[in-house]
Order: structure tokens, then sequence, then C-alpha cells
């Protein structure tokens, strides 16, 4: 056997399994989609939106639930958005090479891979004990702590990619450092960063362990963040463990909803880095 | 040592035709002095002792080998190597008869006064107008048609009017290679500028481009003192008025173009204006 066609026959193989790997992973992915629409779109009627959550045997919707996780994931990237790009630059910008600098990074990135269960233990402690009662605040905040890490890596990696030329074009304009970050750094990086700020938003809107331990649940319409507030994931966990037909099909309905925000959000955020200024 | 730059050592200071270069505040048409610069990349001595000046209102070129310091020596002019800790300069460059290497010197304001253009065009992420803008809003208020009179003034200088004119509210990155260069050049012209440093402007670009930009420096010449750093010898010969040859750190010959590409007094500088060199 020639060279060549033995080369030609390793390929083949090799191609081969690449594709039936990604088919098996793909596959787990459509035959997720595929049941939460099945089992999930009957529920998806306008009562899933205007509706509270019921009590067994009744109807009802999952609208306190859908408000709730909406309010924390808005407080929660509220506060991670700006303190995760401020720490991005800072170590970015600031303390490219530095002893400190390592340290900060390699500590976020443990934070990053911190299992969220861990964080809302965290908060529970931090938080909950002491106020004594769950809360919305406490729920936020065990979010914004898993949005913050991600925030950090992404700004920070957009900004490394921002060629060093052009803030010495800058910088030989007499431009301030941080002006030359504001002006120059930050509008090449935009789109990243903005993307790694969805992408955490995404990872949020489904976390229910952190909330579990520090929110946990409402069963009534409530917009007092210094009480107990209901959300899509805990709703999910509990409609989802009850041994109650009408109960199960909402959780399906949370279930789909959720899915098609986070597929959304990451949809939006590949859109948005691939639609690109360079091609004006 | 090897011999020839044993000779050269022997030949410093290099400028035979300026004897009064120690006091370079007493001679006339003398913009900038650089006197016994050392620069240092961590413990490595990557220029040695380099003393010459630069000239007012005409080009100085400064040619060698790949890695014998000429970008290095342009990047000390502005401290625009103070970015990257680690870097430094010892010795001083004398700007009008001030040490601009001296400690607590603003930078800003420095670099506000000598503009640079790099080796690969460098245009902001933002509109062409707004690439121009960026450089006079750092130190001026100017009101809104006093600002585009500056702009199109300052296009205009570089050559790049008529092609962008049309277009000023578009990206600067949507221009073509030589464009941006212009678009660079034009950025560094629009503010109150004394020195120009252009580190190798149209090694990325192609002939037609390049021709461009030798045309707009021998004009840009008038205004400023110029120095230019460039692998193309061709390029010294024809658009300078000064030529310095580096070779390892250290200045090998400093004279007019003329003389170093007729009459060179070291043989390392004729072997590599030649194409001798090994």
């Amino acid at each position: 056997m020639s060279i060549y066609t033995r080369r030609r026959i390793a390929n083949g193989v090799v191609m081969s399994l690449s594709v039936a790997a990604t088919a098996f992973g793909l596959l787990w992915l459509v035959l997720v989609l595929w049941t939460l629409l099945e089992n999930g779109i009957a529920a998806i009627t306008p009562a899933l939106f205007s509706q509270m959550t019921p009590p067994p045997g009744s109807a009802g919707g999952l609208l306190n639930a859908i408000f709730g996780s909406v309010v924390m994931t808005l407080i929660a990237t509220l506060v991670g958005t700006p303190t995760g790009i401020l720490a991005g630059t800072f170590l970015a910008e600031y303390s490219r090479g530095s002893r400190f600098g390592e340290v900060v990074r390699f500590i976020n990135d443990i934070l990053l891979s911190a299992p969220s269960i861990i964080v809302g233990l965290f908060v529970y402690e931090l938080m909950v004990v002491r106020m004594g009662h769950f809360s919305a605040w406490a729920g936020s905040m065990a979010l914004a702590i898993i949005v913050i890490p991600v925030v950090v890596r992404t700004t920070e990696d957009m900004l490394n990619l921002v060629p060093n030329a052009l803030r010495e074009a800058a910088a030989a304009l007499g431009s301030p450092k941080w002006k030359v970050i504001v002006m120059v750094s930050y509008r090449a990086a935009i789109q990243g960063m903005v993307t790694g700020v969805m992408l955490a938003v995404a990872r949020i809107a489904g976390e229910t362990a952190p909330l579990l331990f520090t929110a946990l649940n409402n069963q009534f319409w409530s917009t007092n963040l210094d009480a107990p507030m209901a959300n899509l994931p805990v709703v999910i966990f509990q409609f989802a463990m009850s041994p109650y037909a009408d109960w199960q099909v909402l959780a399906w309905g949370g279930a789909l909803l959720i899915t098609l925000t986070v597929l959304c959000l990451n949809i939006g955020a590949r859109a948005l880095a691939s639609w690109s200024t360079f091609k004006q | 040592m090897s011999p020839p730059q044993a000779s050269a050592r022997l030949a410093m200071p290099v400028v035979p035709s300026d004897p009064d270069v120690r006091d370079p505040q007493l001679v006339p048409g003398q913009k900038a002095v650089i006197r016994n610069v050392d620069f240092f990349y961590d413990t490595f001595r990557a220029l040695k002792n380099i003393s010459l000046p630069l000239h007012d209102k005409r080009v100085t070129a400064f040619i060698g080998p790949s890695g014998c310091g000429k970008s290095t020596l342009l990047r000390i002019l502005n401290r625009i190597y103070e970015l990257y800790p680690g870097q430094r300069a010892t010795g001083e460059v004398l700007v009008d008869g001030e040490n601009i290497l001296a400690p607590g010197l603003d930078l800003n304001l420095l670099r506000a006064k000598i503009g640079m253009v790099f080796q690969k065009p460098t245009p902001f992420p933002m509109s062409i107008y707004d690439n121009i803008a960026f450089g006079i809003r750092l130190y001026e208020r100017l009101t809104r048609p006093e600002l585009d009179d500056r702009i199109e003034a300052a296009l205009r200088r570089a050559a790049l009017w008529d092609e962008v004119k049309d277009k000023l509210r578009q990206s600067g990155l949507g221009l073509s290679g030589g464009q941006q260069q212009r678009l660079c050049i034009a950025r560094a012209v629009a503010v109150e500028l004394e020195i120009l440093l252009l580190d190798e402007p149209a090694s990325a670009l192609d002939p037609l481009s390049t021709q461009r930009i030798e045309e707009l420096i021998a004009e840009l010449k008038d205004d400023y003192c110029i120095a230019i750093v460039t692998h193309n010898m061709q390029q010294a010969a024809r658009s300078s008025d000064y030529t310095a040859f580096m070779y390892l750190g250290e200045l090998i010959e400093f004279d007019e173009t003329e003389r170093i590409f007729t009459h060179p007094t070291q043989k390392q500088t004729e072997d590599y204006i030649t194409g001798r060199f090994g």
C-alpha cells in the first residue's frame, strides 16, 4: 500500500470519527429541545404570562416567577457588569506582567469555575442568616457573584486582543492613559465585551442552586426586594418534583421559556460578535 | 572586537560638519540633539552611546540591518517606550535645549508636540473625522466649524482629502492600507507639531502608496523636523537630507545623505549601502 493510499484511509477514518462525535454531541441537544417543545408548548398560553403560580389543582401561570427572574437577573447584571468591566480593565491595561495581576487573574479563574451552589451557600451565610430571612436582594447578590468572573474574563480577553500598536498610536498623540482606554481600547473591544455580558446573563438566567439558598420562592406576587421572591428555576424545580400533573405542565412551560431565552441570548451574542465595524 | 568596529569607535563623534555638537543650543538649525544615549530592554543594552543632531526642517533617515536599534532610537524621542516596564534610556535628548529624558517631564505634553507614525497603519476604530479630531480635541477646545476646517486642512496636507471628503463619517478601518497610513499622517499633523517621527511608514505599502508617502515627506519637511526609520536605502537616499547608519546598537556613521551614499568614511557603511553586508 502506498503512503498516499494509507494517508487517505487515515484521513477517512479520522473524519468519520469526528463526524460521529459531533453527531453524538448534537443528538442530546436536539433531544432536549425536542422534549421541551413537545411537553412545554401546551403550557405556553396567555395565562402563563398573566397569572400567578397556583396551588395544586387550580389554574394558574408563572407571572410572579417570570417577574422575579427578570428583576433578579437585571439587578445582578447591573451590579456585576460595571464591577467585572473595571476589574477586567485593571487586569488587561494596568497590571500586565505584575505579580498582583497574576494572583487576581488566578483567583478570578477559580471563581469562574466554582460550583454555583457554593456561591449560594456563601451568600446564605453572608446575607440570609444575618438578615434572618430569604430575600430577592440575597438572590441578586448570589447571581451577581456569578456574573462578575465571567465579565472580568471576557473583558480582559477582549482588551488583550486590542493591538498594542493602537495604544501606542493614541499615546503618541499625547493622550492620557485613561483616555486611551476609554476612547480607543474600549471602542476596539466593545463587541466582545457586550458578548461577554450577554453570555453571563444567559448563564445566570437558568441558575437554580444559588437562588434556592437566597431568594427561595414565593407563591404570590411580590415586588418587595427585602422578601423571598419567586423565580423560574426554583419554581421549575419545585413543580417538576411534585406529584401534581398541572404543576408539572407549568414546569415544562417554564423550562421551555428559560431555554428559549438562553438560546436567544446566545444567538444574539453570536450575531453581535460576528457583526463587525471592520466590514463597513 | 573586530577591526571595522574599532575604527568606528575611533571616528566618534561622527559629526564632522558640526564640530559644535556639544553645545547644541548654539548651533542654529538643530531642533534636537541626542547625546550619549544608551537604551536598555531590562538588562540588554540595545543602544550604545548614541550622539547625533536632528536638524529642523530637514529629514534625517536612520538605516541599518534589522535589530540595529534604529526603531528603538526613534521610540526614545517621544518616550513611547515608557508604556512598557523594563525599558529605559540614559543620556540626554535635548529638544530646543530642554532634556526630554529628564524625570518629571509631562509625557503627554511632550508627545503632543512630537508626532509619530508607525510601520503598520493604526487607524482608531472610529470615523475618519473622529480619527483626526481625536488628537485635536485632547488639547484644544474648538467650535464645530473651526474643527471642520482643521480636519480638512490636515487631510489636505496628507493628500487624502479628495479621496475621503464624501465619507468622513465612515470608519477609518474601511480605507486601503495606503489611505490608512496617510490618515495616520493627517492625524499626526493635525495638531501643533514640531517633530515628526516616521517608523518605516511605507514598508507595509505598495510602490504607488510608497511614492505618495515620500512626496508627502518632501512637503512636510518645510514645516517640521522629520526623523524616518527605513529599511529601504533608495528611500533614504531619495527623501532624506541626513542619514545615520546604525549597526548592532551603535551609530557607525552620520553625515549628509549625499556624502553617506557617495563617499562613506566607514567600510561597514559602504558594505551596507552597496549590498555587500554579510
